[in-house]
Order: C-alpha cells, then sequence, then structure tokens
C-alpha cells in the first residue's frame, strides 16, 4: 500500500527545532507527524495522541506560540519552528499557574485531555490576558474532555489569566 | 498508531516553481496547504500521492490585496481571513464562514485554498483502510459501487466547504496558475456536481487567489448546521447575499447552499425570486420553499437526512432576516454557539 520511496536521500529527514526553548537537531522518517517527532524521537511523551485526525485537541502543542495539532503537522515542516509542550512548562519542581489552578479546580480527571488543554490556554493567555469566560470556550471549543465537562477547565483557565496578571508576567 | 504513507517532498519557494514540480510530478503529486484535509486522508489511505509539494515557504500566497475590491492569497489561514478587518466589514458572510470552519486550531493551520479544494466528504468513505476494505471500498476509491445509493453511476460524496458557498453568494473568482499560463473564473465554476470529480481545477493548478469585487451597498451572512455547538463539518450551508434599495426591496440577490449536493449549490430560481420584492415573511418563507426544493441530502454524513431537508427552509429563513436587518444574534447563539 505504501508508495515505494524513489530516492534512498529522503528515507531520513533532519531538521533543526527549538523544544521548550533547547534547541534540538533531529533525524526521523520524512513521513512521521511533528507528535510522532515529539513522542518517539524526543521521548517527550507528555503530548497525547488521541484520534490522530484532528478531531480531539489531545496533541495540540504551541508551533512559534500558536495552538496547533500535532498530529496533523509534517515535522519537515516545522524545520526551524519553536515548539512549546507540556514539559516546558514547570519551572524546575514550581507548578506554572495554569498547572496550579488546573490542580486547584479539578480541571484535570484523567488526565488524557490535559496537555493538550493546557498547552492550547497558554497560547491563548499569552496573546489575551484577560479573556471573557465565553473567549476561553471558544479558545478550547477544538479541545475535547471526557472527564470533567468543562466547566472545571474554564475556572482553571479564568483562575490562572488571574494570577498571571497579578503576577504580571507572560503565560 | 495510524501513520502516513511513504512519499517524496518537495519545497518550492515561489508559485513558478511549486507549477513546474507539480506539471513534472503529473498525477503522481499532489500539493499540501495547512494538510487539515490532505493528511488525515493520506492516514486513510483514501489520497495516496508519491510527492507532496508544499506551499508552506511558498512567497505571495499570504497576500492580501485592497483595492476595488479585495484579493486574498490563497494561503493565508482562516484564522488570518478571519482577523483581516476588511473582510469582516464588507464581506461579512465570509467572515462568519470561516469563523465556523473546524476549531480554533484547525483555523490556524488549514488556509482558505484548502478549504475551497477540500475533498468531497461521505460516511463510506472518510473511514480507515480496514474499514473501507471490509465493505468492498466504493466507486471513489478502489471500489465499484456506490452504497449511498447502489443505482448511481456517479459518486454522491458532499462538498463540505463552508468558505465556496459564501464567496459563491459574494461573486468572487479565483485565479489558477500553472506552467502553462494562469487564468481566472467564477468560483461557481470552479465546481462539478460529481464527488468524484468535484473540482474543474486541472491536476497541474495552483489556486493562488481569490478576488472579491468592490460590493458597495450589498449584505452578506452564512448560515450553518452541524451537530455539535463546538465544531463540526456543515451539515447545511446557507449563504445569502443582497443590495436593496433605499425602500428595502432587492435589487439583487444570490442565495447558495452548501452540503447538500456534491458542489456549493447555487440557487438562481430563489435568487431571482427575491428580487423587487421586500424581505417580508411571507417572501421569505416562499424563499425557503424554493430553496428546500432543490436541496438534496444524502444519507451520508451525520443527522436525519429527511430532518436536514426539513430545516432547509428554516435556515434559509434565518439568513434572510438577517439579510433584512434583523437581530439575529439570540437564534445565532442557539444554533452556531458562536457570537458572529
Ligand atoms: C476535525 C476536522 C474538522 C473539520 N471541519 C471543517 C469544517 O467544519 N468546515 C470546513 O470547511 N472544513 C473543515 N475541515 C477541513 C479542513 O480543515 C479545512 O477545509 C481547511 O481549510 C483545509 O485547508 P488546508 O490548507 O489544511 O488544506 P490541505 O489539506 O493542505 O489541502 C486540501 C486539498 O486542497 C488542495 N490544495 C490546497 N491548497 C491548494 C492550492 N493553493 N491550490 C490548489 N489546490 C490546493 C490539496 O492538494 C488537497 O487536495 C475539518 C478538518 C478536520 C480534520
Ligand atoms: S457517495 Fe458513494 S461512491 Fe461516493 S464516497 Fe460515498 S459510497 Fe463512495
Ligand atoms: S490526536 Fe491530534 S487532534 Fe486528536
Ligand atoms: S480529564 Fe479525562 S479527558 Fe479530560
Amino acid at each position: 500500500m505504501n508508495t515505494a520511496l524513489q530516492k534512498v536521500d529522503q528515507r531520513k529527514a533532519h531538521i533543526t527545532l527549538r523544544v521548550n526553548g533547547e534547541e534540538v537537531e533531529v533525524s526521523f522518517a520524512p513521513y512521521k507527524t511533528l507528535l510522532e517527532v515529539l513522542r518517539e524521537e524526543l521521548d517527550l511523551t507528555g503530548t497525547k495522541h488521541g484520534c490522530e485526525l484532528g478531531e480531539c485537541g489531545a496533541c495540540a502543542v504551541l508551533v512559534d506560540g500558536e495552538p496547533l495539532l500535532s498530529c496533523l503537522k509534517l515535522a519537515l515542516e516545522c524545520d526551524g519552528a519553536s515548539i512549546e509542550t507540556v514539559e516546558g512548562l514547570a519551572e524546575g519542581p514550581e507548578l506554572h499557574p495554569l498547572q496550579a489552578a488546573f490542580s486547584d479546580h479539578g480541571g484535570s480527571q484523567c488526565g488524557y485531555c490535559t496537555p493538550g488543554v493546557l498547552m492550547t490556554a497558554k497560547g491563548l493567555l499569552d496573546r489575551e490576558p484577560n479573556p471573557s469566560r465565553e473567549r476561553i470556550k471558544e479558545a478550547l471549543s477544538g479541545n475535547l474532555c471526557r472527564c470533567t465537562g468543562y466547566q472545571q477547565i474554564v475556572d482553571s483557565v479564568a483562575d490562572a489569566a488571574r494570577t498571571l496578571r497579578e503576577r504580571g508576567v507572560k503565560a | 498508531m495510524m501513520r502516513l504513507p511513504w512519499f517524496q517532498y518537495q519545497r518550492p519557494a515561489s508559485v513558478a516553481e511549486a507549477a513546474r514540480m507539480l506539471a513534472a510530478e503529473g498525477p503522481r503529486g499532489m500539493l499540501i496547504a495547512g494538510g487539515t484535509d490532505l493528511l488525515p486522508n493520506m492516514k486513510r489511505r483514501q489520497q495516496t500521492p508519491a510527492t507532496l509539494i508544499s506551499l508552506s515557504r511558498v512567497e505571495g500566497l499570504k497576500k492580501i490585496t485592497n483595492g476595488s475590491g479585495l484579493t486574498l492569497g490563497a494561503g493565508l489561514t482562516l484564522t488570518e481571513v478571519v482577523g483581516t478587518g476588511a473582510v469582516r466589514e464588507k464581506y461579512r458572510g465570509l467572515w462568519q464562514a470561516a469563523a465556523q470552519v473546524a476549531s480554533p486550531h484547525l483555523r490556524n493551520m488549514g488556509t482558505l485554498g484548502g478549504n475551497l479544494c477540500l475533498d468531497t466528504r461521505c460516511n463510506y468513505y472518510n473511514q480507515n483502510e480496514e474499514w473501507r476494505e471490509a465493505i468492498g471500498y466504493c466507486m471513489k476509491k478502489e471500489g465499484k459501487t456506490c452504497w449511498v445509493a447502489t443505482a448511481s453511476k456517479r459518486c454522491l460524496a458532499v462538498s463540505s466547504t463552508d468558505t465556496a458557498p459564501a464567496l459563491i453568494a459574494l461573486d468572487a473568482k479565483v485565479r489558477l496558475v500553472s506552467a502553462a499560463g494562469e487564468r481566472e473564473l467564477a468560483l461557481a465554476s470552479l465546481y462539478n456536481n460529481d464527488g468524484i470529480n468535484y473540482i474543474t481545477r486541472k491536476p497541474d493548478e495552483i489556486l493562488t487567489e481569490v478576488v472579491l469585487p468592490q460590493l458597495d451597498g450589498w449584505s452578506s451572512t452564512y448560515w450553518k448546521l452541524r451537530r455539535r455547538g463546538s465544531f463540526d463539518f456543515p451539515l447545511l450551508g446557507v449563504a445569502a447575499a443582497a443590495r436593496m434599495a433605499p425602500d428595502g426591496s432587492v435589487l439583487e440577490a444570490r442565495v447558495v447552499l452548501g452540503a447538500v449536493s456534491s458542489q456549493p449549490l447555487p440557487l438562481a430560481k430563489a435568487s431571482e425570486f427575491l428580487v423587487g420584492k421586500k424581505l417580508n415573511d411571507e417572501v421569505i418563507a416562499e424563499a425557503g420553499v424554493l430553496a428546500a426544493s432543490r436541496a438534496k441530502p444524502m444519507d451520508n454524513t451525520d443527522l436525519d437526512v429527511y430532518w436536514r431537508k426539513e430545516v432547509v427552509p428554516s435556515f434559509v429563513g434565518y439568513a434572510l432576516r438577517e439579510i433584512r436587518g434583523d437581530d439575529m444574534r439570540a437564534m445565532r447563539m442557539r444554533i452556531s454557539r458562536q457570537a458572529l
């Protein structure tokens, strides 16, 4: 079924990425998505694979600051890009305000959707420090959660936004 | 893991270079823009191009030109289209349609050009390889039978783009460039009512621009039926645009339906019927009935097919009432859960 590869030199792709602030070089089979490269080549398994078809948001990461679905992004197209994943949120033992708020408000239950939700929320708060509840819901409308019922997620993001504004720092 | 098949990858820097590569690859090659339609299809082996020609680094596909009308580069993401002031203010139907495509993440990735060239959809086709193999595939890919209508000689897969009906109502044109030359055509002529040969774009052509005319005195709108409030492909789209005389009578109108056929469906009769009339409730109701007579939803997407046909007049009604100037915000919120 797979189309035979014609050129041997295309069996491995090679790119440079900035992942959570650190420059990395990575080689991979060219058909791999950013999700596969993060999880399988870089061992960053915090980013989850759910549907792998763009329908659930579990794989959301920030690419150059924008929330994207890593399951539908060719890693090849990320050459030179800056990627932020859930692993980059906490600073040492110190939780990121979003993580702390999710823990306080029950924004995470089984946790499978949580990395995608956190990164999508970070993408929102980096740009809009003071979003309305409606705006939070809209920004997270591509992230499915089968556990929480969503209200706790919206509460968590709103609370984290408040904390971040009080501290006067970027999410 | 549902993995992509092997492919060769080329990344041209200009439209001319991309056109040369596309011509050289012939039917083995496909363009990839945001990849949000093509990559799921490739994972499910519905489409298996040997070579992907990426538009991601092509110069000039993100241009926005504000002249007598508005020209939008095909490489603009839907988020960028929604964020364009001129779209929001002057071409509201397009703004509302683009804002309802998929989810925020997908709008950050998916492009306007990709949305216009979107593959047609069907419950028997948008399935993984094993599933399709188990039913002996279907006419659209590798099989012989259409499972939606076994006597049908053509594939009935559904045109599911939200922006195309809106842009056709706004009388948009598209520019297509190939190694052999370029042409501009009315967007309505880009489509065929055939689920397989749904697009008249030649395999070696690149859609580079969407050209909107200056539309002084026009209002436009887009209404979408989908299962969930969050995001889903359209089960019905109603796009309408009209120019009204100071007394409120319609001077020109265009109504277009989406997701009820293999192409966006311009409704000539319903549109002509509106001309010269004021948009009172009776006129709107009659236009709705005329529209419903043309809609042929098939039982190959979501929700009950009879109900989907029955709600056509209601959705045409919402669109025409918004054009008339009614405050439709509460209804909009109920239906799309988005303030548009
Ligand atoms: C979960 C999910 C939900 C979705 N919901 C919706 C929805 O509600 N409404 C909707 O309309 N769409 C929806 N989509 C489809 C898709 O995300 C959008 O249509 C998007 O705009 C496609 O653009 P793209 O750039 O990603 O296209 P791609 O996947 O890159 O390309 C799509 C097709 O167009 C061709 N193409 C791309 N650019 C050009 C060009 N410039 N010239 C010629 N051919 C070109 C490609 O070869 C391919 O055949 C959804 C997708 C997913 C995964
Ligand atoms: S409409 Fe028929 S031929 Fe077309 S994709 Fe569906 S089952 Fe296949
Ligand atoms: S895994 Fe990417 S959207 Fe579901
Ligand atoms: S916490 Fe379980 S899916 Fe969201």
